[in-house]
C-alpha cells in the first residue's frame, strides 16, 4: 500500500484520488471493507526507559514542506482536543478542529479543580519518572500497559514547563518557585495546581495556544457542531459527518486523518460530575464501524461529593478530594439516630461521640479517611445500605471539619477550603463551619475508551483517540490528578510524533472526496436516523429515558457489581432502547436549534452503550480498581484480583445489530513492576 | 412552591421574538434554576411545546456557557454566582421570574436564551495568547513569577468568558472581559514580549466587534460571577496607553 500511494499525485484538495484503489474498491461502503479485528500493540523493544526516544527516533517523519499537504480532524476541544490541534497545527499540519460547545474553552476539561501531576522532584522528596510510573501502574491496580505510563511520567516534566510558557498562572511560593501539593493520597507533593480552578487554567493556556492557530488560518474552528457518525474508506478513518448545532445543517469533512479526543463516557449514569453535554458518541460510534473500545466497565466513583437532592437532580458535584485531609467521615453506630436524623428530629451536633461510627478511621487506621477513591465510596455505600445514612434519602454520609477547626481555627480552614465551603453552601444552603457537610460518592470518571496501540492508533487505521476517550494509562483506577497530565501529555507531546508515522506511509494523496461514495451513504445514514427519530413522535422526553437508564446502570453497574443484576440490567437495557425507539417524543424539527433533538440522538447511543458496560462487567470475573464484584472479594471484604485469568485489557468488536459484540483479549505483561495485592489497612 | 415565569420566546436571529408566560409549578427550593427550567422544559415538550432553549454544560459555574437575565440581572443577581448555581431557595413561592438572553449588539440572539458569543472568541484570536511552541521551552522554575503577581495574574484569570458583564451594561462594553483577558497575560513575565502588541490587537477588535465603550458604570462588576474587580479595566487602560506610545496605533 505505502509503495503504491508514492506513485499518487497530490491531489489534496478536492478530486478523487483512488491512485491505490480500483473502481470496484471506490464503489465500497465503509462497512464492506473491513478488515479483520486486530490488536497489535505496538510496544517498542528495549529497556523501558529508553522505549519512547528510539520509538520516536524510529518514526517516520513528514517533511516540513509536505506537512501542509495534510489535513487532520480533532473532534475535541478539551485538554486532549486543543493541545493536539494547536501542536499539530504548529507543525505545519491544516486542522479542522470541532466542538459541540459555543467555545472551544468550555470543554469538559474547564471544571478540574485539584491539580496535575509531573514528576519534577520541585520538591526535593524523592519523586521521579519512575516513581510517578510505578504509583500510577500501582494504583490501576496493574490492568494497564506498562509501556504507556512510563511514557505518560516521562513526558509529565514537559507539560509544566509548556503550560507555564503559556502564562498559566501556577500557584507561586514566595520566592517565585512553583508550589506543590500532595494530592489523592500520594507520598510526594507533585501536584501542580492553579487556585481550585487547575483544569480552566489549563484549558484556557491549551485554547490560547489554539487560537493562535485559528487566527493563523493553520486551524479552521467548527463550534456548536456534533459530530455524530465516522467515515471509513477502505478500512481507513477518513472523515466525518457532523450536525451544525444552529442550523441543523448535516455535512461531511474529509481529512487524511482523524482523532477524537471527546472526553469519557460517565453520563451513562445519567447523574455524574461530567458536564451535561459529555457523550460517548463520537467514540460509540467509532466502535459501531469497527473500532475496539477498551474495558467499558472501568468507571472510577468519587468518594466526595454533594448528595442527591431530589429527583430533579440534573448533575452531581464534586467536592474536592482535598478535604478529606481535614474532614472527619462519620454515620451514627445505631440506625436509629441515624433514622431521627434523616426526618430532622436530631441534629448532627446531638449525637454524642461514643455514638458515633468514623468507620474509614476505625477500619483503615494507617491511612484513615484518606483511603483511596473506591475504598471511601464503597465504604460509603455500605454504612448507608445498613441504613446509617444521614440525608433524607438516606444516601449521604457526613464530612466533618468540628475538629479541623477546634485544632487549626476557622481561618486556616478557610484558607485552605474556603472557595468549597462556599460552593457547598451556594448550593446546598448549609453553612458547613458550623455543620458538617453530608457527601455521598458519584460517578466521575471512565477509565475506559476506545483500544489504542502504543502510537494512540485505534485498531481503524487512521482513527486515533486521545484523552479520556480511550482506554488509556489508567488501568482499572485513576490516580487523581493524573487525567489532566494525561490528556496534555496526549496532545501536546504523544499524538503530534505518533500520527506522523501513520500520515508518512499513507501519502499526501490519501485523502477521499466528500462525494466518495462512502461519505454519501454515511451521511444517508445520519440523516435517516435523526429523521427516524423524528417521526416516532411518541410520549416520553429524552431525558426521561436517559435517567431510566442512568438508574439502572447506577443501581446494577456501579459500585458494586454483581452476575445476577448484570444479567438483569442486560435484560432491561435492551427493552427500554426497545421503548426509546417506539415512544421517543421530539418537539420540533431538525432544521433549527434544537436541543431535544441533540439530547435524543447521544442518549441512544448510551442505551446500546450501557448494555456494553454491563457485558463487560459481567465478563470480568475478579474485583480490580474501580471495578467491584461482591463476589470477588477477600474476606475482609476488599477487592481480590484475579491475575491469571484476568490480566488482559478487554477490547469489544462490533458484530452488527441484534448480535452479540465480540470479546477480544490484549494480555498484560509486567516486566518493571511487581503485581502485588494493594493493601491499605 | 409555584412561580410564574416570563420567558423570552425567539425562533431564530430573524424573528423579533416576544414573552411567553409559564407556571412552574411544585418546585423544590434545593433545584438550581436551571433545573427548575428543566422541569418546565419537560411540562412544555408534554404540552406538544417547543421547549425554552438556553445554554449550560458544567452547571458548576466554571465553563461559562449559562447565559441568562434573570429579573434584569445577568444571573440572578447572587453575588458571584453564575446562573446554574443559583438556587431557587433564593425564590419566595408567588414570584414573577422575568427570563432574558444577554442583549448586545454584539451577541446576536440564536434562539429563545442562547446567544452568539463568537465575539469573544475573534477578540481572543487577535491576540490573547503567548506565542510559544509546544517543546520549545525553558523549565518551568527557570522564570520566577513573584508570588503577587502570579496571584494578581490570577485573580483576573479567573473570567470564564461567560458574557455577563457585556449584558449588564447599558453600553454594552466588553471592557471588563478584555481587561481581564489582557491583565492576566501582561501581568506574568512569559507574557512580556507580545505586551503592547496583544494590548492593541484585543482592543482593535473589540471594536471592531460592535461592543460599545466604557463609561465605568462598575455594572460589570457587580454581576461578573467570578468577581473579576474593575481596578482591571484602568489596568487595560495604562496597558492600552503604553502599547500606543510605545508602538503607535499599528
Ligand atoms: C468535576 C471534575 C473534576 C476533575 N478534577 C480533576 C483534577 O483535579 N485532576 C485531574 O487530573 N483530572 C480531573 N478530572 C478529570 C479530567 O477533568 C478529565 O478527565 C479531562 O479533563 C478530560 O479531558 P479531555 O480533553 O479528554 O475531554 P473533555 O475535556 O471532556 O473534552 C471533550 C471535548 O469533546 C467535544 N465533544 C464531545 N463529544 C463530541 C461530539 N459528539 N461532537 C463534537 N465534539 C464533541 C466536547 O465539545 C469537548 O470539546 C475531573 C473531572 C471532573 C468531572
Ligand atoms: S469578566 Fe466576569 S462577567 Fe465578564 S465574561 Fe468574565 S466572568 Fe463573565
Ligand atoms: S453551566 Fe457552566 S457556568 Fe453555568
Amino acid at each position: 500500500m505505502v509503495a503504491k500511494k508514492k506513485t499518487a499525485k497530490s491531489k489534496v484538495k478536492t478530486s478523487v484520488n483512488k491512485s491505490s484503489r480500483n473502481s470496484a474498491d471506490s464503489m465500497n461502503v465503509s462497512s464492506r471493507a473491513k478488515k479483520p479485528f486486530s490488536l497489535k500493540p505496538n510496544i517498542p523493544p528495549g529497556p523501558i526507559s529508553e522505549k519512547w526516544e528510539k520509538h520516536k527516533f524510529n518514526l517516520k517523519l513528514v517533511t516540513p514542506a509536505n506537512k501542509r499537504k495534510f489535513e487532520i480532524i480533532v473532534v475535541g476541544s478539551g485538554l486532549a482536543g486543543a493541545s493536539s490541534a494547536a501542536t499539530l497545527a504548529e507543525l505545519g499540519y491544516n486542522v479542522k478542529c470541532f466542538c459541540y460547545q459555543d467555545s472551544p474553552r468550555r470543554a469538559h476539561s474547564i471544571a478540574a479543580q485539584g491539580g496535575i501531576n509531573a514528576a519534577k522532584n520541585y520538591q526535593n522528596d524523592g519523586d521521579s519518572v519512575y516513581r510517578l510510573f510505578y504509583d500510577t501502574v500501582k494504583g490501576g491496580d496493574y490492568r494497564s500497559r506498562e509501556a504507556n505510563v512510563y511514557r505518560l511520567a516521562q513526558v509529565s516534566v514537559d507539560i509544566i514547563d509548556q503550560c507555564s510558557a503559556q502564562g498559566v498562572p501556577f500557584a507561586r511560593e514566595y520566592g517565585g518557585l512553583l508550589a506543590n501539593r500532595s494530592f489523592g493520597g500520594a507520598q510526594v507533593s507533585r501536584t501542580f495546581y492553579a487556585r481550585g480552578q487547575t483544569g480552566q487554567q489549563l484549558l484556557l493556556g491549551a485554547y490560547s495556544a489554539l487560537n493562535r492557530q485559528i487566527g493563523l488560518g493553520k486551524v479552521k474552528m467548527h463550534c456548536r457542531t456534533e459530530m455524530l457518525d465516522i467515515v471509513l474508506v477502505n478500512g481507513h478513518a477518513k472523515g466525518i459527518v457532523v450536525r451544525d448545532m444552529v442550523t441543523g445543517k448535516i455535512s461531511r469533512h474529509s481529512a487524511h486523518a482523524v482523532v477524537l479526543a471527546t472526553g469519557g463516557y460517565g453520563n451513562a449514569f445519567f447523574l455524574s460530575t461530567n458536564a451535561k453535554g459529555c457523550n460517548v458518541t463520537a467514540t460509540f460510534r467509532a466502535y459501531k464501524r469497527g473500532a475496539g473500545f477498551a474495558n467499558p466497565c472501568y468507571t472510577q466513583i468519587h468518594p466526595t461529593c454533594i448528595p442527591v437532592s431530589g429527583s430533579h437532580q440534573s448533575k452531581l458535584t464534586l467536592m474536592s478530594e482535598s478535604l478529606r485531609n481535614d474532614g472527619r467521615v462519620w454515620v451514627p453506630k445505631d440506625k436509629k439516630v441515624a433514622e431521627k436524623i434523616r426526618r430532622g428530629e436530631l441534629k448532627p451536633s446531638d449525637v454524642s461521640e461514643e455514638n458515633r461510627d468514623y468507620y474509614l478511621e476505625s477500619k483503615y487506621p494507617s491511612f484513615g479517611n484518606l483511603v483511596p477513591r473506591d475504598l471511601a465510596s464503597r465504604n460509603a455505600k455500605e454504612v448507608c445500605d445498613e441504613g446509617r445514612g444521614v440525608v433524607a434519602s438516606g444516601l449521604g454520609v457526613y464530612l466533618d471539619f468540628t475538629d479541623a477547626i477546634e485544632r487549626l481555627g476557622e481561618n486556616t480552614v478557610r484558607e485552605r477550603y474556603g472557595n468549597l465551603f462556599d460552593m457547598y453552601e451556594k448550593i446546598t444552603g448549609t453553612n458547613a463551619y458550623q455543620n458538617p457537610m453530608t457527601i455521598y460518592p458519584a460517578v466521575h470518571y471512565t477509565m475506559g475508551g476506545l483500544w489504542v496501540d502504543y502510537n494512540l492508533m485505534s485498531n481503524l487505521p487512521g482513527l486515533f483517540a486521545i484523552g479520556e476517550a480511550n482506554f488509556s494509562d489508567h488501568g482499572a483506577n485513576r490516580l487523581g490528578a493524573s487525567a489532566l497530565m494525561q490528556g496534555l501529555a496526549d496532545g501536546y507531546f504523544v499524538l503530534p510524533y505518533t500520527i506522523g508515522q501513520y500520515l508518512a506511509e499513507i501519502g499526501e494523496g490519501d485523502r477521499p472526496s466528500l462525494d466518495d461514495p462512502a461519505f454519501i451513504s454515511v451521511q444517508d445514514e445520519v440523516e435517516c436516523r435523526i429523521n427516524t427519530m423524528l417521526s416516532i413522535k411518541g410520549e416520553r422526553t429524552p431525558t426521561s429515558f436517559h435517567r431510566e437508564l442512568g438508574q439502572i446502570m447506577w443501581d446494577k453497574c456501579g459500585m458494586e457489581r454483581n452476575k445476577t443484576q448484570l444479567q438483569e440490567a442486560i435484560k432491561l437495557i435492551p427493552r427500554l432502547r426497545q421503548e426509546f425507539w417506539s415512544n421517543l417524543k421530539i418537539p420540533g424539527e431538525n432544521a433549527s436549534l434544537n436541543q431535544s433533538l441533540e439530547r435524543a440522538g447521544r442518549v441512544a447511543d448510551f442505551l446500546e452503550f450501557g448494555e456494553l458496560m454491563c457485558r463487560d462487567a459481567l465478563q470480568r470475573e475478579e474485583s480490580c480498581g474501580g471495578h467491584f464484584r461482591s463476589e470477588h472479594q477477600t474476606t475482609e471484604g476488599e477487592a481480590k484480583r484475579n491475575d491469571d485469568d484476568f490480566s488482559y485489557v478487554s477490547a469489544w468488536e462490533y458484530m452488527g445489530e441484534n448480535k452479540n459484540p465480540k470479546l477480544h483479549k490484549e494480555p498484560l505483561k509486567y516486566e518493571e513492576v511487581k503485581m502485588t495485592q494493594r493493601n491499605y489497612k | 412552591m409555584n412561580l410564574t415565569l416570563k420567558v423570552w420566546r425567539q425562533e431564530n436571529a430573524d424573528d423579533p421574538g416576544h414573552f411567553e408566560v409559564y407556571m412552574a409549578q411544585d418546585i423544590s427550593p434545593d433545584m438550581s434554576f436551571l433545573e427548575m427550567l428543566d422541569i418546565v422544559n419537560e411540562y412544555i415538550i408534554a404540552d406538544d411545546g417547543e421547549p425554552i432553549a438556553f445554554d449550560s454544560d458544567c452547571r458548576e459555574g466554571i465553563c461559562g456557557a449559562c447565559s441568562m437575565v434573570i429579573n434584569g440581572v445577568p444571573h440572578g443577581g447572587q453575588q458571584g454566582t453564575t446562573a446554574c448555581q443559583l438556587h431557587m431557595r433564593h425564590f419566595c413561592s408567588g414570584d414573577t421570574v422575568t427570563i432574558e438572553p444577554w442583549r448586545a449588539t454584539a451577541f446576536p440572539v440564536h434562539r429563545d436564551l442562547i446567544v452568539d458569543r463568537t465575539s469573544f472568541e475573534r477578540i481572543q484570536q487577535a491576540g490573547g495568547f503567548i506565542s510559544v511552541r509546544t517543546g520549545s521551552v525553558p523549565d518551568a522554575n527557570a522564570t520566577l513569577v513573584p508570588k503577587g503577581d502570579a496571584d494578581l495574574a490570577m485573580d483576573a484569570a479567573q473570567c470564564i468568558g461567560c458574557g455577563a458583564c457585556v449584558a449588564a451594561c447599558k453600553n454594552a462594553s466588553a471592557m471588563l472581559f478584555v481587561a481581564a483577558k489582557v491583565s492576566h497575560l501582561s501581568l506574568v513575565p512569559q507574557g512580556q514580549p507580545e505586551r503592547e502588541r496583544r494590548a492593541i490587537a484585543m482592543v482593535k477588535q473589540m471594536d471592531k466587534e460592535g461592543f460599545g465603550n466604557c463609561t465605568v458604570t462598575g455594572a460589570c462588576e457587580a454581576v461578573c460571577p467570578k468577581e473579576i474587580s474593575i481596578d482591571f479595566i484602568g489596568r487595560l487602560n495604562r496597558e492600552y496607553g503604553r502599547a500606543i506610545l510605545k508602538k503607535g496605533n499599528a
